[in-house]
């Protein structure tokens, strides 16, 4: 785990992985697909609008998982100063943005036709609502100062900040009276869905999170050839060798 | 025909999963577009700056 914290060997193990996981990503979320949207069963009280979860609570996992990941890589960069956890934490913070606006807009379209409401300021749908803002907060954050340094860290203190928002978004269903439903796979006493409807949910949130992998050792790729040509910039510039690592 | 058609309306939620569907898969093009564009364009732009070879090394 730790030599990959070195950007030449991360970037020849992820150069190694990159088709395996997008052969993951295009084959889980392939299966979750025709499952999901074909062989699935309707719900007894939901009837065929239960057929959104398979894109609702994945994207709803990833978004939080994402943050958890931006917030643990923050505090390593923090604490340790590894420079590759903070560009894995900005590589990855669009990723989660887009899950979470997945989750919204899923969300809505399912409580029309479920609850019949588009919104409603409950405390489960109010607190996604922050992590989307708490993403576009970070985002803008890190494109905010001239200084990289400075925006990395100030970026990284926001994330651990708005982790707070995590374990609220998990227990708002059972802390609050709310109108969304309550966890039924993610609980201490074991998942109460039935497998004919769970089997297409996990298939859809292995395809995410292999998609979310793709898309994050791109952009990692992408932030490390950045900073290779920040610091030719610099040397061009005749600022010297030594101003190197940004 | 029927069954495509049923397929289709999806018992009458058809107008909301359709929509989910797609706003989900567009989001994660978009993403995936996005980056693949950003990646390609710092490698050119390395490139160009290094006329020696696309991995110059340089330490």
């Amino acid at each position: 785990m730790f030599e990959l914290a070195n950007p030449n060997r991360f970037q020849k193990f992820a150069k190694r992985i990159l088709p395996w996981v997008a052969g993951i990503a295009v084959a889980a979320m392939g299966a979750g697909l025709v499952i999901g949207l074909f062989l699935a069963p309707p719900d007894y009280q939901q009837g065929e609008s239960v057929r959104i979860m398979y894109v609702h609570v994945p994207s709803a996992w990833m978004a939080l998982g994402i943050y958890t990941a931006i917030a643990v890589a923050s505090g390593c960069f923090l604490i340790w100063k590894y420079p590759l956890a903070d560009v894995l934490a900005r590589a990855a913070a669009p990723i989660g943005a887009g899950f979470t606006l997945i989750t919204l807009v899923t969300g809505s379209l399912w409580g029309k036709p479920t609850w019949g409401t588009w919104w409603v300021w409950d405390a489960r749908l109010t607190s996604v609502l922050i992590l989307f803002f708490l993403y576009l907060g970070y985002i803008a954050l890190r494109n905010a100062f001239e200084d990289p340094t400075r925006s990395a860290k100030a970026a990284a203190v926001l994330a651990l900040v708005g982790f707070v928002n995590v374990p609220i978004i998990k227990w708002s269903v059972d802390w609050w009276h709310t109108l969304h439903q309550p966890a039924s796979v993610v609980r201490f006493d074991g998942p109460t869905i039935h497998a004919s409807m769970l089997i297409p949910l996990l298939l859809m949130a292995t395809g995410f999170a292999a998609f979310f992998t793709v898309l994050l050792l791109i952009r990692v790729r992408s932030a490390l050839v950045a900073r290779k040509i920040r610091a030719l910039r610099l040397v061009q510039a005749g600022a010297g060798p030594h101003i190197d690592e940004a | 025909m029927d069954r495509i058609e049923a397929f289709l309306t999806m018992g009458g939620y058809g107008e909301f999963i359709w929509p989910a569907y797609a706003v989900a898969f567009a989001v994660l093009a978009a993403l995936l577009a996005w980056s693949l564009r950003e990646l390609r364009r710092n490698e050119r732009t390395l490139r160009n700056l290094q006329p020696n070879g696309p991995d110059g090394r340089r330490e």
